[in-house]
Parts: C-alpha cells; structure tokens; sequence
C-alpha cells in the first residue's frame, strides 16, 4: 500500500477534458483529469435535471389532460429502464445516426455535429478558432463528443423524472387548506402558489431533490461503459497499467466520498434557506 | 467505526493475508471437481468464442482443453468463464479459475506484480491498427486527427499512447472498458482506425464487419504481445503442468505427431515419438499425471501446428500465417524443450 505512484508517468492520455494530460504526465494529474471530466458532466446534467424535472413535475400537476398525460408517460418510461440501457442506447443512437465526421453537418461552417461530436468556435487568447473537417474528423474548435453529450442526455433525462416526482409529491404534500386560506386572504392563485405553496413544498422537496442530485453525481460513473474518461475510467486504466488495484478503488472511494460531501453541504445550505422561518 | 472504513479493513486484510496457494492443490482441486475451470475472452473468434453449435472454440480453448485431457483423459472437461480484461486477473488470484487462457500478453509487470505466473507463449503477437479503406491510409504516419478506439485494461492502451507519441502522430485514443463497445464504435464509425493485437484485428475484420473487404491492417505492427496461459503463483506443480502440456503441443509437432497420424506413428514411429507417447519411459510421473497423457492431448485436441491451422490458419476464417509462430526449424519461435 503506497500512494508513492501517483508521481509516475502514467503512460496514457485522456481523450478530452477540461485539463487535457499528455503521455508523460503523472497519475495524479491524470486522476484530477478525470474528477473534472465527472464534474463537467455531472454539473450541466444537475441542472438539466433539475430544470426539466421542475418543468415535468408541474406538468404531471396540470389541468391541462394532454401535459399530464405526457408527462405521466415520461416519467413512467424513464423510470423505469434502467439507467446503463438509457445511456447504451443514446450513444448507440448518436454514433449510428449521426453522419461520419467527414461529411458533418454544418451551420455556416461555424458548427458541425457529427459522429465525432458538436463542434463550434472556439475562444482562444488569440480569438475565434474555426472547427474544420479534416481528413478523418472534424479539427479544431471545442467539441462535446457524443461520449460526453451521450452521457449528459442520459443522466439528465434519467434523473429528471425522478426530479419530476419529487416536485409533484412535494407540491401535493402541501395541505389544500393552506391554498385554500391564501385565497381566502385575497391573493390571487398565482401569488397564493408563490408566496404560500411554493415556500412550504420546497422544504419538502430539498432533502428528496439532495438525493437525487447525489445519486446523478455518482451515476456518472457509468460513462466508463461508453468510453468517457471520467474518474472511474482513468482509475481503471491506471489500476491495469500500474498494478495499484486497491489504491485506485481507494481513489475512488475518496474522491467520491468527498464530492459527495460537498454536494450535501451545498444543498444542507440550500435546505436552511428554504427552511427560513420554519417551525 | 463507519460502513467505508470497515470495507476498507476488509479489503487491506484481504490483501496482506491471502495464502499462497499449496503445491500440487490445484491439480487435487481438479481431479475432485473433475472439470477445469478456465478463463477465456467473452469473444475472439480464433482464440476463444462461442460458435454456432454452442461449443467455444480457438487456440486458447484448445489449451484449456489440452490440460484437461492431460489431467482428466478428457478433453470435454472444461469449464469456461468468459472474462473481461479487467476481471481476468482478479478471476485467477481469488482461485475462481484454474488456468487463465485469454490472449494476455506476458509482461514483466503482470508476471512479476500480479501473483500470477505465464507458463509460456503460445502465440506471438504484436499490436497493429484496423482502418476503413474510405480514407485510403496506407500507413500509420497519416493518422494525423484521427480518432482511434481502443480497450482498457490492455497493454494497447499503453503501447498506442507510446508509438503515437514516438511518431510524433497527433491522434486522439478513445477508451472503452470493453472490447464489444470498442470494436462497436469503431464499426459504426464513432472512431476511423482501432487498434489491438494484429491477430485480434483480422478477427474481428473477418467475423465482426459488414463487409471484411471495406477495412484494412496498416503495416505497422508497433509491439511484441506474446499471448500464453496464465496460472496463480504458489502452486510449482499446477504451473509444471500447464507449462509443459504446450511444450508437448510443440514438441508433438517437431516430431510429425499429431491427430491425424497418431495411430500410424504409434506404430511406425522412432524412439523419440515413443517416448512422447508414453511407450518407454514414463513422463506422466515426475508431472503427477497419467503415463499416456501427451497420447491423450494428440488424440483429443492435437499437435500446435494442427489446433494452429483449425482455429487461425488455412483451415479457418481467419487465413492467419504462421509467420513467428511457425517450428523454430522452420524459422520460427515456437521451441520446446526437450522432453525425455
């Protein structure tokens, strides 16, 4: 048990990410690599789900037979598969249906999308930089590869039904009395839904919402099946190269742990803001 | 004391105290159980598949099978795990398997790190790169901006990262823990070049593409991956007889014996052939085996050359050549020991 070789070489270079390693780096940078590439995933599909979730779960509440009925549907499909197939199918999906990288589809030769992912003009210190088809794929630019497009789809549609529902019971966990007390008092629906529904349902659906958020951040992990160079993966490859196999789960375990702690201490903060003035 | 730090406990204990295996355990284990356990791939036709009769096939399936009618007199005694590349290890030192036969590359990391033994080579291989022939490469020099799919958990993450940064070639390796993702990515057009061990490339050109025609192996063949059979360290007796099960593979077919002509040579044959048969001196014995067990391999499962020719030769799909797996009296590698 040493930690001594994550000072090594590690001998392989991360396909993308925020803090791109080359062959020579040493396994900690490689490690910190990957944790970004968790975090740039994990981030944007947080917040996808959540504002889906909300949109989806208000639409499960509406009066309006057609919504609900959608977004009963969604909910009950997405639900119910689990996650690993949702996420096989859209990256199956995006690399069949999506044209080769040399005849992408363009937008005014600004952005194309194609197999080898969305591209668009990057914002360097010297100014734009074009993507460009090259011989085999598309050159250039940023580009959100359909590993990582895959995997933010999947998490945040995934995750957003189980947001739905935490809205929906949220929402219903508030006594009809109560609304029906603010109207009483003269405000109308849409200040009662304000200023008495909504305060009174958030304390109810922040601690739910907590888990959900928990449980996408560490689901990330499944990008390891469709070649996302998240924690998981590197860790993976770095266990086969080195031989460190109980130090890398041990990684694992303590990057998670401590991302997760963050997490929850972000959304206990969350929690008491809600919580403000209760009883 | 927390849920994590208790699994942590178990985990370090786990480790330092895992007993080294006793000599001759396995081989007892086996005759016991009467069927060895081995660890083959979930899928290399030619090394080790399922076919379509439901019976797994290829030159690393013709080893297990091998050892099991040297042990047992019965070639049909085996019992396979299809393993990934990242469990294969962990199957062999928890004792899951008894010989792990998976195309693995012998290295001094693996032979020396991962309380496991090679037992020799029964292939030697070396990594290639599979490309589409739309983008009319004619070497790995003009892979500038591709993408290239690769495995995890393999050496050829590794030697791919090496030679690309060697040549100077910026190509962009995409990883999957998983040889189906990867070579399924590649044939969708996800990445337009993939790379593993050159036999393992016309493998999967033959059996797993639309049109073997549209895809091509770049010359380049930028390794050395010699394959072999793989045992748990501790057991000298169990290592002795996987090891020398190929050496008589080898040596059968140095000296002309394999299934086809084993009953004229039982005949026919000089000192050497009986030998090896078990009609003189008797090397069953100092292994633990039986007296005709190098008559039992050749009658079941056959010499090198001929278990060669079925699953990778002429015989088979793949058209593979000899080429460094050829007799060393043919300008080959393959050399045995003698054994007397």
């Amino acid at each position: 048990m040493s930690l001594g070789f994550l000072s090594d070489p590690a001998g392989f270079s991360l396909s993308e990410g925020w803090l791109l390693v080359q062959g020579g780096a040493p396994y900690w940078q490689v490690f910190l690599a990957g944790v970004l590439n968790t975090l740039k995933v994990a981030l944007p599909a947080a917040t996808l789900a959540t504002i889906l979730g909300f949109i989806i779960g208000f639409g499960q509440l509406s009066k309006h037979p057609v919504l609900r009925a959608c977004s009963r549907v969604y909910v009950n499909t997405l639900r119910n598969v689990p996650l690993l197939i949702v996420l096989l199918a859209t990256y199956f999906a995006l690399t069949q249906f999506l044209p080769l990288a040399v005849d992408a589809w363009q937008l005014g030769n600004v952005v194309f999308l194609s197999k080898s992912g969305l591209a668009f003009p990057a914002v360097l210190s010297t100014g734009l930089q074009f993507p460009t088809v090259g011989r085999f794929a598309v050159n250039g630019g940023w580009v959100l590869t359909p590993e990582y497009l895959a995997l933010l789809l999947a998490l945040s549609l995934y995750t957003a039904a189980f947001v739905a529902e935490v809205v929906r019971s949220g929402v219903q966990a508030v006594k009809p009395g109560m609304q029906q007390a603010a109207l009483a008092l003269g405000l109308n629906e849409k200040q009662a839904r304000r200023h008495v529904v909504m305060p009174l349902a958030l304390r109810v659906m922040v601690p739910a919402l907590s888990n959900q958020l928990l449980n996408l951040l560490k689901n990330a992990s499944l990008g390891v099946a469709i070649g996302y160079p998240e924690l998981v993966s590197v860790a993976n490859t770095a266990m086969n190269q080195s031989g460190k196999a109980v130090e890398c789960v041990l990684i694992i375990l303590l990057v998670y742990l401590l991302l997760s702690l963050l997490a929850s201490l972000a959304m206990n903060a969350l929690n008491a803001r809600v919580n403000r003035g209760a009883l | 004391m927390t849920g994590v730090a208790r699994f942590l406990c178990v985990l370090l204990l786990a480790c330092k105290f895992s007993q080294p295996a006793q000599a001759g355990a396995v081989l007892d284990a086996v005759k016991a159980r009467g069927v060895v356990r081995c660890g083959v791939s979930s899928g290399v036709p030619g090394f080790s598949a399922l076919g379509s009769d439901g019976q797994w096939a290829g030159l690393d399936v013709s080893v297990c099978r091998a050892v099991a009618a040297a042990v047992l007199g019965d070639a049909r005694k085996v019992e396979f795990t299809p393993l990934s590349s990242q469990q294969r290890f962990a199957a062999l030192q928890a004792g899951q398997i008894d010989v792990l036969s998976r195309n693995t590359t012998w290295t001094l990391s693996r032979d020396a790190g991962l309380n496991v033994q090679f037992t020799g080579i029964t292939y030697f291989d070396g990594q290639g790169i599979l490309v589409h022939q739309r983008f009319k490469v004619k070497s790995a020099r003009e892979l500038n901006g591709a993408e290239i799919c690769v495995q995890s958990g393999t050496t050829n993450e590794k030697n791919l990262s090496t030679f690309l940064a060697a040549q100077g070639i910026r190509a962009k390796a995409i990883v999957y823990d998983n040889f189906e993702a990867a070579y399924k990515a590649f044939f969708s057009g996800r990445c337009q070049a993939f790379s593993t061990d050159v036999s393992a490339l016309v493998s999967l050109k033959t059996s797993k593409s639309k049109s073997p025609d549209d895809y091509q192996v770049l010359p380049e063949v930028f390794s050395k991956e010699p394959l072999g059979p793989v045992v748990k360290r501790g057991d000298d007796d169990w290592f002795a007889i996987v090891k020398w099960v190929v050496f008589a593979m080898v040596e059968a077919e140095e000296l002309g014996v394999g299934k086809a002509n084993l009953q004229a040579m039982k005949q026919i044959g000089g000192p050497a052939v009986q030998r090896l048969l078990g009609g003189a001196e008797d090397l069953g014995k100092p292994l633990g085996l039986p007296k005709n067990w190098v008559e039992q391999v050749l009658l079941q499962v056959g010499n090198y050359g001929e278990v060669f020719e079925r699953n990778l030769g002429a015989q088979s799909p793949l058209k593979l050549p000899r080429g460094m797996n050829a007799l060393w009296t043919h300008g080959g590698l393959m050399y045995a020991p003698p054994l007397r």
